[in-house]
């Protein structure tokens, strides 16, 4: 039956049903990750930013939060130049943590 | 009984520190490395979150310090603590029954923030040198022109790992609002803009000022550390940020970046501490023996703190830590 509207998949973050798996084992590697103030200096100085729709800032919340879907693929566009790292205040490695959500991923 | 303390430094809080100190009976010295008292304040030409005159804070410290007859040495630097009193920087050894440390802070150097071309770039100042401005009644452009569009950036030299400043100075949040408004009440047409990590309104009044820069003054607050400017043609600067409410990079040219400059430990810490209970935080600000019950007592029973020596403070907290240590001084050498 047609209703004139569907239902929608939820849009919030559900952290009682998201699996934070990956994104502890990350944090257990790159602890410092989890000093990230959300300043946005890296996505403010990225390359890659600067012509695609990728975001690290973003990519990299959604990925602590347990929200995967995509992030493999968003992360591929890092041209790893390195330029977010210099920028960052907490003195996160960036570019690392790019490779890590990568290795991460691939193996799901 | 007429106990002698030496005060080291005469901002605010050395002078509140002798004010007392006289009141209580005792004999302070004020010993000033500059030709004048006030410290910072010299140089600041309205205070958060009142506009009062810092003039006015300054002169009525400086009368009462006059009529209590506090013997003041200007010109004079601090070079040691000892057991027995100080020492200056010319070797000359001076005696007392206990002393206050109240050498204040110091302003973070913006020129290490390369990425920002302070000192590089003609139009990008520093909050220092807005005050300046203010002093002189004007805002301007280095070609003389008023500026149609400023951009103020939070947390230059706090908060960051890359120029070993861990902490966050406090005062320069409210400090960045404060100026964007005066920059507002001078140049009605200018566009404001505030990059912000966080607003830490601390004080009374300050979240209400924070309210008031918003909807009173259209001074728009965009959530985004600024990670670079450059210099264009015309030499106006161009910045680039994350709008990271929105989620996209921006980028925009301004006539003017102000970057608030943070507050770090004065270089007489270094000099001062390791010895005679001067216990330093990484952070170079001196640490007090308790920060619950002895912020203004240092590890050695005769040494005092009072004022931005171990943190982050703003004036009138400053003051109250002068009443404090007085007090303190008074009830160890009263004992
Ligand atoms: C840009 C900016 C704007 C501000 N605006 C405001 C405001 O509007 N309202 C407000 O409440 N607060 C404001 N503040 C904070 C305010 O400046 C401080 O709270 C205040 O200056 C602290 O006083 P102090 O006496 O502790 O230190 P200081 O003002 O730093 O004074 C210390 C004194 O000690 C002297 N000294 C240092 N070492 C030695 C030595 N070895 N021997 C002898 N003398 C020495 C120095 O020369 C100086 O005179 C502002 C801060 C900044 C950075
Ligand atoms: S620059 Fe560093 S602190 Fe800022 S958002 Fe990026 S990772 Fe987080
Ligand atoms: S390393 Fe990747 S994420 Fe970082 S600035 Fe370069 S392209 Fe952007
Ligand atoms: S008070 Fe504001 S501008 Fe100053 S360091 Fe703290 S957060 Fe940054």
């Amino acid at each position: 039956m047609d209703w004139g509207y569907s239902i929608n998949q939820p849009r919030a973050v559900n952290l009682d049903k998201n699996d934070l798996g990956v994104a502890e084992k990350l944090l257990r590697r790159m602890p410092l990750l989890q000093a990230c103030i959300g300043c946005g200096s890296c996505t403010a100085t990225c390359t890659a930013g600067g012509f695609t729709s990728f975001n690290f800032r973003k990519v990299q919340t959604l990925v602590r939060r347990g929200e995967y879907q995509g992030a493999y693929e968003e992360m591929s566009k890092c041209m790893l130049c390195g330029k977010c790292r210099l920028a960052c205040p907490r003195g996160i490695n960036t570019r690392a943590v790019v490779m890590m959500i990568k290795k991460e991923l691939a193996k799901q | 009984m007429n106990k002698k303390v030496v005060v080291i430094g005469g901002g605010v809080a050395g002078m509140q520190t002798a004010l007392t100190l006289s009141e209580l009976g005792l004999t302070p010295v004020i010993i000033e490395k500059e030709a004048s008292t006030g410290g910072k304040l010299c140089k600041w030409h309205k205070l958060f979150p009142t506009l009062t005159p810092a003039s006015e804070v300054l002169d009525g410290l400086r009368r009462r310090v006059s009529e209590a007859g506090i013997e003041v040495m200007t010109g004079r630097t601090v070079g040691r603590i000892t057991d027995s009193g100080v020492e200056l920087e010319d070797g000359t050894a001076l005696a007392c029954d206990a002393t206050a440390v109240c050498t204040g802070f110091d302003i973070f150097d913006a020129t290490l923030k390369e990425e920002y071309g302070y000192g590089m770039y003609d139009n990008v100042f520093t909050t220092v040198d807005l005050e300046e401005m203010f002093n002189r009644g004007e805002v301007r452009m280095v070609n003389g022109e008023k500026p149609r569009r400023v951009a103020f950036l939070h947390c230059v030299g706090s908060r960051d790992e890359k120029v070993n400043q861990r902490h966050c100075s406090r005062v320069c949040c409210i400090t960045g609002v404060k100026q964007a408004m005066e920059v507002k009440q001078m140049i009605p047409d200018a566009e404001v803009f505030n990059f912000y990590m966080d607003m830490r309104m601390f004080g009374p009044g300050y979240e209400e000022m924070y309210r008031q820069a918003q909807y009173e003054y259209n001074i728009q607050f965009i959530r985004g550390r600024i990670s670079e400017a450059s210099q264009t043609i015309d030499r106006r600067v161009q910045i680039k940020a994350e709008d990271t409410l929105v989620g996209r990079p921006l980028k925009m040219t301004v006539d003017m970046l102000v970057l608030i400059v943070g507050m770090k430990a004065g270089a007489s810490n270094e000099r001062l501490g390791g010895c005679c209970g001067v216990d330093l935080y990484p952070s170079g600000f001196v640490r007090p023996a308790d920060q619950f019950l002895r912020n203004v007592c240092s590890g050695s029973e005769r040494v005092f703190y009072a004022g931005t020596v171990s943190a982050p403070k703003n004036v009138g907290e400053s003051i109250n830590e002068g009443i404090a240590a007085a007090y303190k001084i008074s009830r160890y050498l009263n004992r």
